[in-house]
């Protein structure tokens, strides 16, 4: 762990009158598991959406392994090396599992692989997520892990420097939960920066080498998880007392 | 086998081409003609349409702009058909390019409309452009002998390859009709293909992993465009007298979606089924009911595909054989 590879410098996104983030700064440094938690509606899914660049930030600057972003299509930050998951699973619903793996090797990690090679990668992601005797199936009869799983799956297969995941384990068991945690720790240990957005406390307490709170738009608390637990503000902007 | 479809390809050409040479029914020819242009208009609306996911209503201006870009070369000097078709291709996809880079950051029902609405834009201007008739319409003179590169197409007495410059055409519809099912089909299965599928399937989610919407959006709207322009260069040259309500018939635009969305729109075969089909049910129908009727068939059809049957004929019969 040492320099950043992300660096979010104060960063405000307005909608309409409403100020969703507001002078948010942080940095994530490279190979470290990032937690983003908060409570609902206080702008975690818009960091991420300016981040990956599905949404454009009026103020401030994002910086990402040396690049300034401003101006970049979300498909070229991809490129860059952000990927991210949504929150609500959004799989390619005409596709099999392997072709929902196979669009972003074949547009941004593999684009110079042969098709055969295309599908060994994927191949090697869904077996690595233990779903690879489902690579040909439609996406229709997936259960709500394996939709999570997916979602997942497809963002590792461009190969990110930065994997962005928002909420991938909501709905999801304990035994899940661990199972999502034990794919999360395994990728980022072979280098992989993560940011995990999450509302289970459980988990991202434990997966987090460092955390951020954010409420109604601000940054709110920043530190080890052990801090974050203990921290008057966050625990205000949770439950309010 | 490896070149199945090329040889496919090749083997309709055949058939088209022994079929000019038939002695039979001039309607048939006219018959042939009106299927193989559906043929070529549908594949082309199916490819981003189908493929892409946004319903273009506008084929009628695409259309209509292939048919006075071609009446305008023959006013302007003369053209021959292909120079025809060439120019209609190549203006029809610059329309494509900038209609899309307007239209398609609109999504779903908006684009449709955007597009409809250029189709309308389009004949107001042609109906007051005198050069190309205006609102009158104008009458083409086919050449008496057309040649292409020194040899004579078409000659009455039977020293030429086509005896009748409509059997001439109709060959060049087959031509061009096939090679947009192969244009079509090698998107479907290529990188560009793919890409608009998972534009179809979830706009955010394919450029999130990488995919240039935008661009793949350009590229096929372009592509879509330049064929039913071509398609429409044609027009003027085998029905001899045009005009604006004809060459931006709102029934093209109708029937080049109907037919993919009976046919099935997510492979090549497709819109090439739905045409097939469809238009051999509105020229019989022209003949044994009415010309009025066709619109009607179908609607009724259209209707029952898409409730029962949203895949369609293809998508239904690939369903049965699993």
């Amino acid at each position: 762990m040492s320099e950043a590879l992300l660096k979010v410098e104060s960063v405000t996104k307005n909608f309409g009158g409403f100020t969703a983030l507001s002078n948010v700064t942080t940095e994530v440094l490279t190979g470290e598991r990032f937690g983003l938690i908060g409570p609902n509606g206080s702008g975690k899914t818009t960091l991420i959406n300016c981040i990956s660049g599905t949404l454009v930030n009026e103020g401030g600057n994002i910086i990402f392994d040396g690049q300034e972003l401003a101006g970049m299509k979300a498909h070229q930050r991809t490129a860059a090396g952000i990927t991210r998951t949504f929150q609500i699973p959004r799989p390619f619903h005409s596709m099999t599992i392997m072709d929902n793996l196979r669009i972003p090797i074949e547009f941004v990690s593999g684009s110079s692989s042969s098709q055969n090679e295309m599908k060994d990668q994927a191949m090697e992601i869904l077996e690595t997520m233990g779903m690879a005797e489902k690579a040909n199936e439609e996406t229709s009869g997936l259960t709500q892990i394996e939709l999570r799983k997916l979602e997942l799956a497809r963002a590792i297969a461009a190969k990110p420097k930065l994997l962005i995941s928002d909420e991938a384990m909501a709905g999801l068991t304990g035994n899940e939960v661990d199972e999502v945690l034990d794919i999360l720790i395994k990728f980022n240990e072979a280098g992989m920066t993560i940011i995990m957005i999450e509302h289970i406390m459980r988990a991202v307490m434990q997966f987090s080498h460092r955390v951020i709170c954010l409420d109604a738009g601000q940054l709110i608390a920043e530190g080890t998880p052990d801090v974050i637990v203990k921290d008057k503000g966050v625990e205000r902007a949770y439950l309010g007392v | 086998m490896r070149f199945k479809f090329e040889i496919g390809c090749v083997l309709v050409l055949l058939a088209c081409f022994i079929f000019t040479q038939a002695d039979i029914n001039r309607f048939y020819y006219f018959a042939g003609f009106a299927i193989l242009q559906y043929v070529m208009i549908s594949t082309a609306w199916n490819i981003l349409g189908g493929y892409g996911g946004y319903i273009n209503f506008g084929t009628a201006g695409f259309l209509g702009v292939g048919s006075y870009a071609a009446i305008a070369l023959i006013e302007f000097y003369g053209a021959g058909i292909i120079e025809q078709i060439v120019a209609a291709g190549i203006i029809a996809g610059f329309l494509g390019l900038a209609i899309g880079f307007f239209t398609l950051r609109l999504k779903g029902v908006y684009f449709a409309i955007a597009t409809l609405a250029l189709a309308i834009v389009l004949e107001t201007i042609v109906n007051n452009w005198d050069y190309v008739g205006g609102a009158a319409g104008v009458s083409i003179l086919p050449p008496r002998k057309p040649e292409l590169l020194g040899i004579l197409i078409v000659d009455r007495k039977g020293d030429g390859i086509f005896q009748n410059n409509k059997e001439y055409l109709f060959f060049l519809m087959a031509v061009m009709a096939v090679m947009s099912v192969w244009i079509a089909r090698t998107i479907e299965f290529g990188k560009l293909g793919r890409g608009l599928n998972a534009i179809k399937d979830n706009e955010e989610a394919a450029e999130c992993m990488g995919v240039p919407t935008l661009k793949l959006k350009l590229v096929a709207t372009v592509i879509s465009g330049a064929l039913m322009g071509m398609a429409g260069a044609i027009f003027p040259s085998y029905v001899t007298y045009v005009d604006p309500p004809t060459a931006f018939n709102l029934e093209l635009a109708v029937n080049s979606l109907a037919m993919p969305m009976i046919g099935g729109t997510f492979t090549w075969i497709g819109p090439v089924v739905g045409s097939i089909l469809l238009g051999t049910v509105q020229q019989v129908a022209i003949v044994t009911i009415s010309s009025e009727i066709n619109l009607l068939i179908i609607g009724v059809l259209l209707i029952f595909f898409v409730t029962v049957a949203p895949q369609g004929i293809v998508g239904w019969f690939m369903k049965k054989n699993k």
